[in-house]
Parts: structure tokens; C-alpha cells; sequence
């Protein structure tokens, strides 16, 4: 049944496939491009004329001394050391409280209800709105609870649990969509052969849901860096080097929107601090990947 | 048998209550000893918050076991938690207002309000009637005012804050009555969306606009009644647009409150916030 | 592996099962709670203005000009309400189109390495803070925009940096739900004799709907929920705008901007327009999941 019009659209189509992502790429690195042209800045030696081996050295030198020292002079000089232990102290936090909910809920919510059972759809529905709570009414209810409430002030604990709670809803519907995508008729299998729910749980579905958990885990953990305002009413603005999870500690993006909105001047470090995130984020997400490939399914992704 | 409901029901408060004793122990004693001793909590305005975070690594230098903890939040904030003893000392950007009269003010600082442009916009001054009638919407095109042909982008800040009290206050423009193209929340902000836009006219701190274009930011600073824009003639007190920057307590300070606030009205933190780009108090 | 040996791995089936199921049930129940939480939370910080000002004055003042107490000020929400709502659809249906390609691209169409990179980048793209995305609108994109038209800080400005910031949601989820789609739908359409084009689009897409769904209502309840980045581009005037270049206010702006500065019933308002927030995404999500009954996977 050739319909006269098939052939432009599909072709159409096609082209779109290719369009799309250069679109999505061409504006990402024009961002990274700009990023990369005022953060380099901040490291390069002072005269920097000609691109040497000495340039170079200086350049490697500058870049380890921004990420051991302290801040100094309301963070437009020093480095961003305790900022990146508090930022990985609060991400810590946040993923320790998130994944048990996180997987629990979706683990519940696919093998455990029925499709259609009241409670489920009123979790679901209830997590899809706490999507959309805006990251400032976190910050303000992390406050109210973990802070005032339950006495931690701000903390790297407050701060870390508010996070939580807003990458809940992301975590809970990636990984219930993974476990929903693991066909039944495995589950029959596995009832057939005699295996318990505990062992379907944790010998079929999880190990096949991996995949779409790590992409839920990588944007639970893209989310939980870049979020700005739940964190300066939860873990606080103090940069000094945290000594315990009790400590007030600014995270990173905090540190990025306080030297590019509030303090004059501190743009070069600015877009430097927030280079250094970009390759965090890359670190972290490898880690990710590969540690829950790892534990669950025994071998390294396939794309 | 399959678990039963309730009893799963009741786990999960058990769990949830759980976390909440875990929350509640340590933030009872330890918190305490912390509080009473040896931490000192400053939350309020994000203009002062650099300025006494600055202040209060000097401080900790020379009071070995002191923590002086600055946080975040805008002004209002600032006197909530002090009222709620949540802050030792609160951080505001402005002056006490009507209904804050028990508490109890120190200022650190001085800082400057002025009008800034583009540095390719050949303006070069513009009379209080000028500014009040861009502000409003009388004047609309910069040809208006000895300028190029073309419309003005008026940026404005947000609803409560200081700069645009006394801003409003200075020119006696009406807040209701400002005709903004663009609405801004910190100075930097400002300084920012000026620096990209040719027609644009916004007010901001002195000292971060200062700052900004001697480091070579494209904006350039009015004068005002005849007055030149910088931070000097803020400190000589002959600019007429001025803001002072405060510390709050919500009983007279003592002891270890009362050493750091004589410390932030010092001579000896001057440079500090001189730094700043603020003027400090003589 | 050693902690098979441990003693919860040694109980009898049947008891680990409940626990398992118990566990979970508990843990679900916690996560409702915190929904729970929240909402009373806007609702109790929000009861000032709700009682003083009243629920009908947000939606007929003239203007938004909050003062701490109630009877001065005007209290009109609807500019910011329509601001947030064309910001929201203009990054939405930007973002969706751009990211469901986006994943049809790396899985399907791009060879290994390419779609490798392509799918590191659009991770990277999830974990940068929404303050460099709003700084690089304020620095780059405004300014460009200027030039065309003042003022530049505008609609367009908000839906291209929003549909930025929450393009990686819908890629990378899209991407996990074709992932989930069984190998054999794509080889029978294969065997069939379809195009690639056809097997995908017509084949693989539908199978994938739940997760597309998903992957959508999850985005454009961030796309309803950001602050930083609008906050800075979008020119935060409370007008309905009459076209995409002129500016706007979301409420997430609103509460952001004067959150610091707001005392009494301004504060108490601001709740208000979490509440607003909240009410809007509550009725995208139901009439979203109204829209899209029964599909495989079918989580509603």
C-alpha cells in the first residue's frame, strides 16, 4: 500500500535523525566552547605569550594548586579543595539515601502491586509531581525539616537528604520503567522453575534492568551536581574544609553562582570551578556505570 | 502467610521516625556544646555574606577553636533567624526597618548606588528629571537625551531590595510606576546584562560596577548631581546615593558576639572590605 | 560470592520473600510520605496569604506589587502564570522532538564511536548546574538576541536555555526505554523488510511509548520546576508577553527574586506561587497520563 507522499516524508525523517543531534551538539559546544575560553583563563601563567614546555608545567601547577587549596579572598583567589570534598560529601549523602528508596519503591511498584492498583497509580502520580516542585520550594522544606525540624542546621547531612528527596522521583520512574521493560514471561519462567521473589528479583530483573538504571542513576547524579538552589538554605555557604557530615559545606554549584552572581570579579574562577565539575561529572558518571555494571551484571556495557 | 499490610505500614513509620531520632541526636548534644562555646552563626543578605566570610576567617585566625559560619539568604532571613535564635548575628543590606526596632543594628559598611550605560553610549550625564522619566516610561528613545536613535532598555531590580528603595527614594519615581524592560536580582547581574546590551540603562552597587570597569567590563558610571560616580566620593560623603551595611543581634551582643563585631567595625578589616569594593565605615 | 554465606541468604525462601516485599512496601510508603511532606508544607507557609489576601485576589489584581501586608500591595499571579506556562511548552516541545531524535540517532543510526561520543555529551549536558546554562544565556545568548531585538532577555532566551537543560533528561531516557524494547520487535521488522526508517519509527517508537512518556512528563515537570536559569534570561517583567522577544516572569523566578527580601504576607504569597506551581503540574501529569492510555509496559 504506497502511499505518494511515503518517500518525502520518510526521507524527511531520516534527515531529521541527523539534524537533531548536530542542533543539540552544535549549541552544547558552542556553551563548552565559551566555558572552556573564559575558565582556561583563570590557570594560564601570567605571561603567557608563547606556548612552551615551561607554559605548560606552569599550567599543570596552576590547575593542581586550584584544586588542593583553600579559597582566599572571597573564593577569586586560592582554590576550591574543601568545596570539593563538601560537594562530594553532599552527592555521597544524597545517593546513600536515595538508591534504597529509590530502587525499593520501583522494585515494589513493578513486582508487587498489580498495574492498576490504587496505590501504585497514587505513588506514581505523586512522584511525577514532585518532579515538578521547584528546586527553590526544596531548598525552603529541606530547611524546615532537616534543618530546623529534626535539629542537623545547615549540614552536609541536610543538604545531601533535600537532594535526595528531589532525585526520588527521577530514580523511582527510570527504574520501575527498567524492571516494567524485563518481560513477563521471565518472571513466569522463573516461577515455573521454582525460583523464590527474592532470587526473580535479584537474578533476572535487576541484573536486566541494569542498563536503564545506570541512565537513571547518571541523571539522579547529573541532577543532584547541578542543583544550585535547594542547597543554599540546606548545606550552606561556609567554604571552610567540612569535619564531619554536621558541617556546613558549599557544593560546587554554589560556589559557581556565588562567584559569577555575587562577588565582582569572580567570574575567572567562576567559569574555572565549573570546568573542573564537567570533568567530575565525567568521572562520576564513568564510576557509576561501571560499578553497577559491574555488580549487577557481571561484564561491561554493550551500547 | 503474605506479610501483612499493616505491618508493613508500620515499619515505614518505624523507619521514618527512625531517621528522625538519628537527626535529632546529635544535633541535641553535640550541636549544643558547639553553640554555646565556639560556633558563631551569621545568616542574612548575600551582598554582606562574602564580606563577613572574609571577616570571619581574620577572626577565626586570632580565636584558635572559633567557628564563625556564614550563610546565605537575603536579609529578611537574616532577621527571622535572629528573632528565632537560629543566628547569632543577622547580615542585612540595608537599614532597620519600621517594625525591627527591638533589635539591635551595627554597620560595617558603606556602599553606593549609581546609574550605569553602556561605555559606547555617548550620554554622558543625565539630570535626575531624565533618569525618573526613562524609569517611568516618558522618555523612551535615548535621541531623547542627547543619544543615538534608538529605544532604552530600562533594567530594574526586584521588588524589596535596598538598591531599588533607594534608588526610587533618591529620584522619587514611584516603584508602581517603573515602566522595566528587564528585571535583575543581584548586581552582578546587572552589570552583566548591561554589558551585553548597548541601549540598556540600570542601576547597580558602585563598588562591583567600579570593580567591573576597571577590569574591563564595556559600562561606564553616571555621575550624579554633579557628583562623580566611585567609591571614593562615597567615602568622602559627598555622593548622595548611599546604602549602609549592617550586623543584627536580637539582644545587646556580649562576649564572644560582641569581640567580632568589633572586629567587622575595625580598622584592622578595612582592607578587607575595601577588597570588596565596599567603602568602610570611618 | 562471599556474602552469599551470610545469614540472610541462609533463611528459608518463602520468609525472605516477605521481607522483601515488606521492605519495599515500607520504603514506598517513605517516598509518599515525603510528596505527603511537601505539599503540606507549601500549603501551611501559604495559609497566611490564602486567609488574608484570599485565593480569588491572585488571580483578578492588576498588577504583582506584594507588600508584607496584605491590603497595600496587589497580588495578581497570572502574567507569571502564563510566563510559566509558554516557557515550559516552548522548551517542552523543543526538547522532545530534539531529544527522542537524539536518542533514535545513537541508538539507531550512528555508528559505534560516534554515538559513543555523542552519548557522553549529552550526559555531560545533565550534570551542569543550570547556573553556567543561565550564565552562558545572560553572556551569549541575550546579547545575540539583543542585537536582533530588545531587550533580549526574553521568551526566546528562556526556551532555548530550558530546552538545553532538560534535552538530556529526554534523551537519555528515551534511550533507555529503546534499549528496553526486545530485540526481536526490530529484527522481525528487519526480516519483514522494512526501512530503517520504517522499523524505527513505526515499530520500535511505539513499543518504546511508556518509556517516551515517561521520559516527557518527567522533563516537563523540570522544565515547570527550574529557577536559576530562567531567572537569569528571561527578563523577569511580570507582562504576558505579546511575542517570543518579549520578556518574561515564571513564578519560579518570582519566589527566587524576592524569596530573600519578602517579609509577612509577600512571603506567605511567594508559598502561593509554589502552590500554583504545584496545582500546574499536578494537572499536566493527569491529564497527561489521561491522555496516554494503555501501553505496553502500561505504567500509567
Amino acid at each position: 500500500m504506497a502511499r505518494p507522499d511515503a518517500r518525502w516524508s520518510a526521507r524527511a525523517l531520516e534527515a531529521a535523525v541527523w539534524i537533531a543531534p548536530a542542533i543539540v551538539a552544535g549549541m552544547f559546544l558552542w556553551l563548552l566552547g565559551d566555558l572552556l575560553a573564559r575558565g582556561v583563563a583563570a590557570f594560564l601563567p601570567r605571561e603567557a605569550d608563547a606556548f612552551d614546555f615551561g607554559a605548560a608545567i606552569e599550567l599543570g601547577r596552576n590547575i593542581v594548586a586550584f584544586l588542593t587549596s583553600a579559597p582566599e579572598r572571597a573564593g577569586r583567589g586560592g582554590g576550591i579543595a574543601p568545596i570539593l570534598v563538601s560537594t562530594g560529601l553532599i552527592l555521597a549523602v544524597c545517593i546513600a539515601a536515595a538508591l534504597p528508596f529509590g530502587l525499593g519503591t520501583a522494585l515494589f511498584l513493578s513486582e508487587f502491586v498489580p498495574l492498576r492498583s490504587r496505590f501504585g497509580t497514587l505513588v506514581r502520580r505523586s512522584l511525577d509531581v514532585l518532579a515538578g516542585v521547584p528546586s527553590i520550594v526544596f531548598g525552603l522544606f529541606g530547611n524546615a525539616l532537616f534543618c530546623r525540624l529534626l535539629g542537623l542546621r545547615f549540614s552536609i547531612l541536610s543538604g545531601g537528604l533535600t537532594l535526595a528527596c528531589m532525585v526520588l522521583p527521577l530514580l523511582i520512574r527510570t527504574a520501575e520503567e527498567s524492571f516494567r521493560a524485563v518481560p513477563i514471561s521471565q518472571r513466569h519462567a522463573a516461577a515455573a522453575a521454582g525460583f523464590s521473589q527474592w532470587s526473580t528479583v535479584f537474578r533476572i530483573v535487576l541484573p536486566q534492568a541494569a542498563p536503564g538504571l545506570v541512565a537513571g542513576l547518571i541523571l539522579g547524579i547529573g541532577r543532584a551536581l547541578a542543583e544550585t538552589a535547594a542547597l543554599i538554605f540546606t548545606s550552606g555557604y561556609v567554604d571552610r574544609m567540612p569535619g564531619s557530615l554536621l558541617d556546613s559545606g558549599r557544593a560546587l554549584s554554589i560556589h559557581i553562582y556565588d562567584l559569577s552572581m555575587n562577588v565582582p570579579g569572580g567570574n575567572a574562577h567562576a567559569y574555572a570551578s565549573a570546568l573542573v565539575l564537567i570533568v567530575l561529572l565525567v568521572l562520576i558518571n564513568a564510576a557509576a556505570r561501571w560499578s553497577t555494571m559491574r555488580l549487577l551484571h557481571g561484564q561491561e556495557r554493550r551500547a | 502467610m503474605p506479610f501483612p499490610r499493616l505491618a508493613s505500614i508500620v515499619l515505614s513509620i518505624a523507619l521514618a521516625s527512625l531517621i528522625a531520632a538519628a537527626g535529632c541526636a546529635p544535633g541535641g548534644s553535640a550541636g549544643e556544646a558547639l553553640r554555646r562555646g565556639t560556633r558563631i552563626t551569621l545568616t542574612g543578605s548575600s551582598t554582606v555574606a562574602p564580606l563577613m566570610s572574609e571577616i570571619g576567617k581574620r577572626f577565626e585566625r586570632r580565636h584558635p577553636g572559633v567557628r564563625v559560619d556564614v550563610q546565605t539568604g537575603g536579609s529578611s532571613r537574616g532577621v527571622a533567624d535572629v528573632r528565632d535564635g537560629l543566628a547569632e548575628i543577622g547580615m542585612i543590606s540595608r537599614d532597620l526597618a519600621a517594625d525591627e526596632a527591638d533589635l539591635h543594628a551595627f554597620v560595617i559598611a558603606r556602599d553606593g548606588v549609581c546609574v550605569i550605560l553602556h561605555a559606547e553610549n555617548p550620554v554622558a550625564s543625565l539630570t535626575n528629571e531624565q533618569v525618573a522619566g526613562i524609569y517611568t516610561g516618558r522618555i523612551d528613545d535615548w535621541s531623547d537625551v542627547g543619544g543615538p536613535d534608538a529605544p532604552v532598555t530600562v533594567v530594574n531590580k526586584a521588588e524589596g531590595r535596598s538598591t531599588l528603595e533607594v534608588f526610587t527614594a533618591y529620584f522619587a519615581i514611584d516603584p508602581r510606576e517603573i515602566r522595566a524592560d528587564i528585571v535583575i536580582g543581584d548586581n552582578e547581574q546587572g552589570i552583566k546584562t548591561i554589558a551585553g546590551n548597548r541601549h540598556a540603562i540600570g542601576y547597580v552597587s558602585i563598588g562591583a560596577a567600579e570593580y567591573g570597569r576597571e577590569h574591563g567590563v564595556p559600562i561606564k558610571l553616571l555621575p550624579i548631581d554633579g557628583v562623580e560616580a566611585s567609591v571614593r566620593r562615597v567615602a568622602d560623603g559627598t555622593f548622595p546615593l548611599s546604602r549602609r551595611l549592617h550586623l543584627v543581634t536580637a539582644s545587646p551582643p556580649r562576649g564572644l558576639v560582641q569581640e567580632l563585631i568589633d572586629f567587622a567595625q575595625s580598622l584592622e578589616v578595612h582592607d578587607v572590605v575595601e577588597e570588596l569594593s565596599f567603602v568602610p565605615t570611618p | 560470592m562471599w556474602w552469599r554465606n551470610c545469614r540472610l541468604f541462609r533463611l528459608r525462601s518463602a520468609t525472605r520473600d516477605r521481607m522483601l516485599i515488606g521492605t519495599s512496601r515500607a520504603l514506598a510508603c517513605v517516598s509518599a510520605l515525603v510528596v505527603v511532606l511537601i505539599v503540606a508544607f507549601l500549603i501551611g507557609e501559604s495559609a497566611p496569604a490564602l486567609a488574608r489576601v484570599g485565593p480569588v485576589r491572585f488571580f483578578t489584581d492588576e498588577s504583582w506589587h506584594p507588600t508584607a501586608d496584605a491590603s497595600a500591595g496587589s497580588f495578581g499571579l497570572v502574567p507569571t502564570l502564563v510566563g510559566t506556562l509558554l516557557t515550559s511548552a516552548g522548551a517542552i516541545a523543543l526538547a522532545g522532538g530534539l531529544g527522542i531524535l537524539s536518542a533514535a540517532f545513537t541508538r539507531f543510526y550512528a555508528p559505534r564511536r560516534l554515538a559513543g561520543w555523542y552519548a557522553l555529551m549529552v550526559e555531560l549536558m545533565a550534570g551542569v548546574p543550570s547556573v553556567v546554562y543561565g550564565l552562558w544565556g545572560l553572556m551569549v545568548l541575550v546579547p545575540l538576541i539583543a542585537a536582533v531585538r530588545p531587550p533580549g532577555a526574553s521568551l526566546l532566551a528562556g526556551i532555548v536555555v530550558l530546552a538545553l537543560m532538560i534535552l538530556p533528561t529526554v534523551a537519555l531516557l528515551a534511550d533507555a526505554a529503546f534499549a528496553a524494547v526486545p530485540r526481536d520487535c526490530v529484527t522481525a521488522a528487519a526480516a519483514l523488510g522494512l526501512t530503517r526508517g520504517a522499523s524505527v519509527f513505526r515499530v520500535v517508537v511505539p513499543a518504546a511509548r511508556s518509556g517516551l512518556f515517561t521520559a516527557v512528563v518527567l522533563a516537563s515537570a523540570r522544565a515547570l520546576g527550574e529557577t536559576m536559569a530562567v531567572l537569569m534570561v528571561c527578563g523577569n517583567v511580570v507582562r504576558i508577553p505579546r511575542g517570543v522577544f518579549d520578556p518574561v516572569r515564571t513564578l519560579t523566578a518570582t519566589i527566587a527574586l524576592e524569596m530573600g527580601y519578602a517579609r509577612g504576607d509577600h512571603r506567605a504569597a511567594l508559598f502561593v506561587c509554589g502552590l500554583v506551581l504545584l496545582a500546574a503540574v499536578t494537572i499536566l501529569v493527569a491529564t497527561a497520563h489521561a491522555a496516554g492510555r494503555g501501553r505496553p509496559h502500561g505504567t500509567t
